[in-house]
């Protein structure tokens, strides 16, 4: 252990900065980040094993003891538990013997839930030793679970044949699909990468080239839909001798996976949009920060930028233009929601736990290591380029006056065709449920869990950012849902689990909301709850960051646009139950004491 | 016209809620002239034998005995507060909310310094008439509707009384910061 711990912290440098990088190497060497590891790393650094503790405890992926030699990890998404996850997870339990959440004894086999890993449109999915392993079936799990026991390698467990495009590149070897149903500028497979850093940088100042992403109007893809221009603007008026670029690739909103396919398939016009934003905003460093569920893209990213340095697309003298040098880095994270925050999304960038930062200094002016920095979603940078090869104008051409240019949505749910689409702003839901092949529509969630679960009478509205904003996850649901059950329930519990616990706000209200919830799913509930929730709902706005902000959203709006659906489920005549149940409380006692009688 | 009726309880508490009560030094005569008390401890009247207007609750639910008698008061009072830090969280007694009963039962019966050589046959007392803990210590807005809530370990005797006076005057509570601050 000794030895192999010494050499990953050689590799970074002993770069107390570089912690996540540490841990997700000691993690993936010896399947766990035990308590000699820590102490290990802590006196290496010079830090205190606290320090080293709270940021392995932070993340979902980093563990204190072994997960198992296959470690098993199963979505409990939404869309996951729409195609059959139950019957799945059950397989796994009976198969390996095992409840979730645990390790056979032989250490062999671990089972372990996990939130939305990005395959929304292929589910249920699981990932195994890093590894994607989609469209899983009882009888798929007995089978894997077979090979698993017989010894089989990680290669060897993969029967279905590689993914489309990229995905079977020998640098990938995915059993992933890219499902991409409609093509774009984006997603414009004509691109010629480098064209706009040789053709189009030299002759411009980046000023120029800030000026031409404002008159575009484009703003970001992340979900907030910040003005690009203005960001940038801000960031390169900010005094400092460093600053950076950092591409979001975090992306956990439940239902959203369109930026794992821009990564898998137009890489290379998103690292040209961080070349074209490091030169508008004059930094050096890019960090490309990628959730952990992605991973296996790694040897194949990292190729690229390796090829971009050689095409001298990056490195020094970028495309001849003296003294512009730029380099990326690729920072895996290890399993957080939150860390796609972009304040935390920092934090964890700079080997800490994913907690946001409190608001402002925002990091156009203190981000990555207190230096100013750029933000932005992968989609971002991919249309930067466009817009600088095409023209502000040619840009604003596409979508509404409000919302210029296109949207790469992530579809999925009950639709034939789940997947990848790339369109204009001002498609309406209906427009959308058309392309993708839903028919029987109940209600389509928008923008994820932090957007709106909306009904038949919204459908007609638009998607764009004075409307219905939305960072591109669209899931649909027929009329098998049952949307308080299935939808609101699943989304509520994400976020108590995704958490990061600093507000009392974020970490305490949606645990009540919750238990309410449950409380009228029960029917036990009674009118006066669902007036609370509403209520209590509000003061989640005091939380510091996004998430807490919009955690009861699932609740919220599916009270203002199914309301009859609580009503159903509420007893009309009663006014208020707090929901105690004194036979259920005092049974622990019952049984302790051995007494026979219930209590009334 | 009729005075006004006050009940009080004390549940899972430690009495000094109601010692805060009588903390209002004379002005207890002046309360006294203002209402009248029915069930409480005070007096030691047992049953309701009326409808009261103001019930005050100290202490949250640990035993069945306490769900009945919050039950009890709530059928009974118009208006029903949760007087200091156990009735409105669980208090001190709420500790043993992480610990499972029968590991409460065995250290408090069979495994305790006082007790680990004097219960020979091991008995969890199981009589009939003993009222059963529940599974954990529950304050009282989550087993019974509650209309206010006064903080405090105890609430200080003047917060008591300016919350009584302007529930008695159906006026809107006047609330220093000194009341109700924390220590
Ligand atoms: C809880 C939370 C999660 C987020 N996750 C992501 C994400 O996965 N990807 C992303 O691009 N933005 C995410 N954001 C938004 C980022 O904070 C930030 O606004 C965005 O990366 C800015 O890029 P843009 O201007 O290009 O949209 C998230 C925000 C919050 C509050
Ligand atoms: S709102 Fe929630 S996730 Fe965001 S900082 Fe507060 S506790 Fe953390
Ligand atoms: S709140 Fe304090 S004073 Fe009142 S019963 Fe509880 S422990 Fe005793």
């Amino acid at each position: 252990m000794e030895e192999s711990i010494s050499s990953i912290l050689d590799r970074y440098n002993h770069d107390v900065y570089r912690l996540m990088d540490i841990l997700i190497d000691v993690q993936s060497d010896q399947g766990f980040i035990g308590d000699q590891a820590i102490a290990r790393i802590a006196e290496d650094l010079g830090i205190s094993k606290a320090d080293v503790e709270q940021t392995r405890s932070f993340y979902h992926f980093f563990s204190k003891k072994p997960t198992g030699k296959y470690s098993i990890y199963l979505n409990t998404s939404v869309n996951a538990c729409m195609m059959g996850r139950d019957a799945v997870a059950r397989t796994f339990e009976v198969e390996a013997g095992i409840p979730f959440n645990s390790v056979t004894r032989d250490g062999l086999i671990g089972l372990f839930d996990t939130s939305c890993i990005g395959m929304s449109d292929q589910e249920p999915a699981a990932i195994i030793n890093g590894k994607i392993f989609p469209n899983l079936t009882p009888f798929r799990v007995k089978e894997l679970i077979r090979d698993i026991r017989a010894g089989k390698s990680m290669e060897e467990l993969v029967v279905e044949g590689y993914g489309d495009g990229q995905n079977s590149n020998p640098d990938i070897r995915a059993v992933v699909s890219n499902n991409i149903r409609k093509i774009g500028p984006v997603l414009d497979p004509d691109y010629k990468p480098g064209e706009v850093i040789r053709k189009k940088l030299p002759a411009m100042t980046p000023q120029q080239v800030i000026d031409e992403m404002k008159r575009s109007n484009i703003r970001g893809r992340g979900g907030a839909g910040f003005p690009t221009g203005m960001k940038w603007e801000i960031c390169r008026k900010t005094e400092s001798d460093e600053k950076y670029i950092i591409c979001n690739a975090d992306e956990g909103e439940p239902g959203t996976f369109k930026d794992r396919v821009i990564l898998t398939e137009r890489p290379k016009l998103l690292l040209e949009g961080m070349v074209v934003a490091a030169y508008a905003i004059g930094a050096r460093q890019g960090i490309l920060y990628i959730r952990h569920e992605y991973k296996y893209l790694k040897i194949y990213l990292e190729k690229l930028i390796e090829g971009a340095h050689k095409r001298n697309l990056m490195g020094k003298n970028i495309a001849g233009i003296e003294g512009f040098d730029f380099d990326v880095r690729i920072q895996f994270g290890a399993g957080s929601y939150v860390c796609g925050e972009e304040s935390a999304l920092i934090e964890s960038a700079e080997g800490k736990r994913g907690e946001p930062r409190d608001k402002p200094p925002f990091p156009v002016e203190k981000g990555y290591l207190d230096k100013p920095t750029v933000v932005n979603n992968v989609e971002t940078f991919c249309s930067a380029v466009k817009v600088l090869l095409n023209g502000a104008d040619w840009y604003r051409s596409f979508g509404t006056t409000d919302s210029t240019g296109t949207k790469v949505l992530s579809i999925s749910g009950d639709c034939r065709y789940p997947g990848v689409y790339e369109v204009e702003w001002g498609f309406s839901v209906n427009d959308i449920c058309g392309m993708a092949g839903a028919d029987d529509v109940i209600a389509v969630q928008v923008g994820g869990p932090s957007g709106s679960l909306v009904g038949p009478s919204d459908f007609d509205r638009i998607l764009c950012y004075a409307d219905l904003s939305t960072g591109g996850s669209l899931i649909i649901f027929n009329h098998t849902r049952d949307l308080l059950q299935d939808v609101v329930l699943n989304f509520t519990s994400f976020f108590i689990e995704e958490s990061c616990g600093s507000c009392s706000t974020c970490r305490i209200m949606p645990v009540i909301l919750r238990n309410k919830l449950l409380k009228i799913l029960n029917a036990r509930g009674a009118k006066s709850d669902i007036s609370e929730m509403l209520e209590w709902a509000a003061i989640l706005k005091a939380s510091r960051c996004g998430l807490g902000q919009t955690a009861a959203n699932p609740i919220i709006t599916s009270i203002q646009n199914f309301r009859h659906l609580y009503d159903q489920k509420v007893r009309g005549e009663v006014r208020y139950d707090s929901g105690f149940d004194l036979t259920q409380a005092t049974q622990e006692a019952i049984a302790a004491t051995g007494r026979y009688t219930a209590v009334d | 016209m009729e005075k006004p009726v006050i009940a009080t309880a004390s549940l899972a508490g430690c009495f000094g809620c109601h010692m805060s009560l009588l903390d209002i030094d004379e002005r207890i005569l002046d309360l006294i002239e203002l209402v009248d008390f029915n069930k409480s401890p005070i007096n030691d009247i047992k049953e309701f034998a009326r409808e009261c207007d103001i019930g005050l609750i100290e202490g949250g639910c640990c035993l069945d005995e306490n769900v009945h008698v919050l039950k009890d008061f709530r059928n009974h009072c118009r208006i029903l507060v949760s007087v200091g830090e156990c009735a409105i969280m669980g208090g001190l007694p709420a500790m043993r909310n992480g610990i499972s009963v029968r590991e409460c039962l065995e250290e408090a019966y069979l495994n305790g310094p006082s007790v680990r050589n004097y219960n020979e046959n091991k008995i969890l007392p199981n009589d009939e008439e003993l009222p059963v803990l529940l599974n954990r210590v529950y304050p009282c807005h989550e087993v019974v509707k509650i209309d206010y809530f006064l903080p405090g370990c105890p609430p200080d005797a003047d917060l008591l009384w300016r919350a009584l006076t302007a529930l008695l005057n159906n006026r809107k509570m006047d609330l220093p910061y000194e009341v109700f601050k924390f220590d």
